[in-house]
């Protein structure tokens, strides 16, 4: 693959309700924070791509309404339905098509303005699933039982990944819901859909977030420590629930391994340094982690219980808090991306993570994720 | 701000009742498993000519052959359960407007001779008392319009 850089990146802060802002005021503060820290001017960014759902939105075309605030008016604007992660990667992917040396990607989303059961139900088949209730949470309880009924994953260690992150999140400016809890709190929050509990799921959240890719040639001319996109996969599964094996994760190994051949990495547990993965609900952050090559399946739980994943372990994972502690959705994934280019930079801040060479970045789509994308970053081309 | 003076300046506009809606097709395979559960209280499913695989609800392409599909085949209303939950959250069902009284039982079901599964209401809401594996068998509502809520839940057969 030519060589693709990140070379700016901004996002809002992640709030329950953003109330003083519409969608495109976050787009805007998103679009205007990538540019200042690349760097740039609108004029430099030669095509955007919006990311958005309309059923969020409550508008059709939702990726067309913020033209204004992205900057996008008089320029190749095109539009991505679903999470940031494959948002962006289109947007690579017209750079690498040699048309543009710049792509803008931006994406937006406000929890608050809608009814989110009544959104996540959308997602499901009209004719035999919708009108039986199942939405986000119902459908990724059946995963979570599927998942540890197999491996034998017990519920405390799906605790420990709410504990960790909620933690992380109070070194992350950004982040919405920085706490700090224990285990039993976590095991004695009410259930919501068992075996998932109030403390393991993800908030509602409105926020927006924005990055700029840039060619080799256009990345040199710019003042700025080039983020460069060592691999990029994606892979689907099915779209009937009823058709997929639920405890499995075929699709995001799949991902895994091709943006892994991509980037040279042959054993990702010793190569990457740092993840950032979307861990909507705790039993993913497991199941993921799996997926993605860094335990064999079924060792998820035992990896989470070993430290090794906290911010100051062998592998840090979601040391910027996670989608637990914000997720505003089709954003959370573009922040998995932006999160691992401020860690390999070095400009995390407060919650910098020594040493990071090569980040792993993932974002999923469709229920119990449907679909996922790997990114692998790094320092150097 | 000040959450009085918050209220007083920042406005937000509700959309009120407004829906879109939506007549969505069946298909024919869709429709005569819609039509089987309403007259007759059966299943039917479809099977593969290449792989085998019978497919329920049925339709018309096998995705990982990508063959379509013709032999429409009964499958049994009874199975066992994939994965389940037990949902405590209420949740205003688009159908009706109404919210279907919580806990409620919530299982995957893989009915006998099927390959695939089905989602549907499970009549236990206590989830010490579901397992994965457990027997299950397909309750019918008396009026039936041919939908997936013909099928009033799934009764478990061991307890
Ligand atoms: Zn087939």
């Amino acid at each position: 693959m030519e060589p693709v850089a990140i070379v700016g990146v901004g996002m809002t802060e992640m709030r329950r309700e953003r109330k003083a802002d519409g969608y495109a005021d976050l787009v805007y503060e998103a679009t205007r924070k990538a540019l200042d820290d690349a760097g740039m001017e609108i004029g430099e960014v030669d095509n955007v791509v919006t990311v958005s759902n309309d059923f969020f939105d409550g508008r059709t075309i939702s990726s067309m309404a913020v033209q204004d605030a992205c900057g996008s008016y008089d320029k190749n604007v095109s539009t991505v339905e679903g999470d940031g992660t494959f948002g962006a990667a289109y947007g690579l992917m017209r750079i690498l098509s040699g048309s543009f040396g710049t792509t803008l990607v931006c994406v937006h989303h406000k929890g608050s303005e809608s009814r989110m059961p009544l959104i996540t139900n959308a997602m499901f088949d009209p004719i035999y699933e919708r009108f039986l209730g199942i939405e986000a949470i119902t459908s990724s309880a059946l995963q979570a039982r599927a998942y540890m009924d197999k491996y034998g994953i017990t519920e405390e260690q799906c605790a420990l990944v709410s504990v960790k992150n909620h933690r992380n999140a109070f070194k992350n400016p950004f982040a919405q819901l920085p706490l700090e809890l224990t285990v039993e709190e976590v095991m004695a929050s009410p259930y919501i859909a068992d075996p998932i509990k109030l403390l393991d799921c993800c908030p509602i959240s409105d926020g927006a977030s924005a990055v700029i890719l840039a060619s080799e040639e256009r990345a040199r001319k710019l003042d700025v420590k080039p983020v460069w996109v060592k691999g990029v996969a994606y892979c689907s599964d099915a779209y009937h629930l009823g058709d997929r094996d639920l405890s499995d994760v075929r699709a995001l190994e799949e991902a895994a391994r091709k943006a892994y051949a991509m980037a040279g990495i042959g054993d990702p547990a010793r190569k990457v340094d740092l993840v950032e993965l979307y861990d909507a609900f705790t039993y993913m952050e497991l199941m993921w982690l799996e997926g993605l090559g860094f335990c064999a399946r079924g060792e998820g739980g035992k990896l989470a219980a070993s430290g090794d994943t906290a911010a100051d372990g062998r592998l840090p994972v979601n040391a910027s808090g996670g989608c637990l502690s914000g997720n505003p959705v089709l954003v959370a994934g573009l922040n998995r991306i932006i999160e691992c280019a401020l860690q390999v930079r070095g400009d995390a801040g407060e919650r910098q993570v020594d040493g990071v060479k090569t980040a792993v970045a993932h974002g999923i789509n469709g229920p119990c994720g449907q679909s996922h994308c790997v990114w692998v970053l790094g320092g150097e081309k | 701000m000040a959450m009085a003076e918050e209220k007083k300046l920042l406005i937000t506009l509700e959309s009120g009742e407004a829906e879109q809606p939506f007549r969505w097709s069946a298909g024919i395979y869709g429709s005569r498993f819609l039509t089987e559960l309403r007259d007759n209280k059966r299943f039917v499913g479809i099977r593969c000519p290449k792989c085998g695989k019978v497919y329920v609800p049925p339709r018309r392409v096998c995705g990982p052959c990508f063959v379509e599909l013709s032999e429409l085949v009964p499958v049994s209303d009874e199975g066992e359960i994939v994965t389940y939950t037990v949902v405590s959250f209420g949740f205003v069902d688009p159908a009706t407007g109404k919210q279907k009284p919580v806990p409620y039982g919530y299982a995957v079901i893989k009915l006998d001779g099927a390959d695939t599964y089905l989602l549907h209401y499970v009549d236990e809401t206590d989830p010490a008392k579901i397992r994965v594996g457990a027997r299950v068998k397909a309750v019918f509502e008396e009026e039936r319009t041919g939908s997936m809520l013909d099928i009033k839940h799934f009764e478990l057969l061991e307890r």
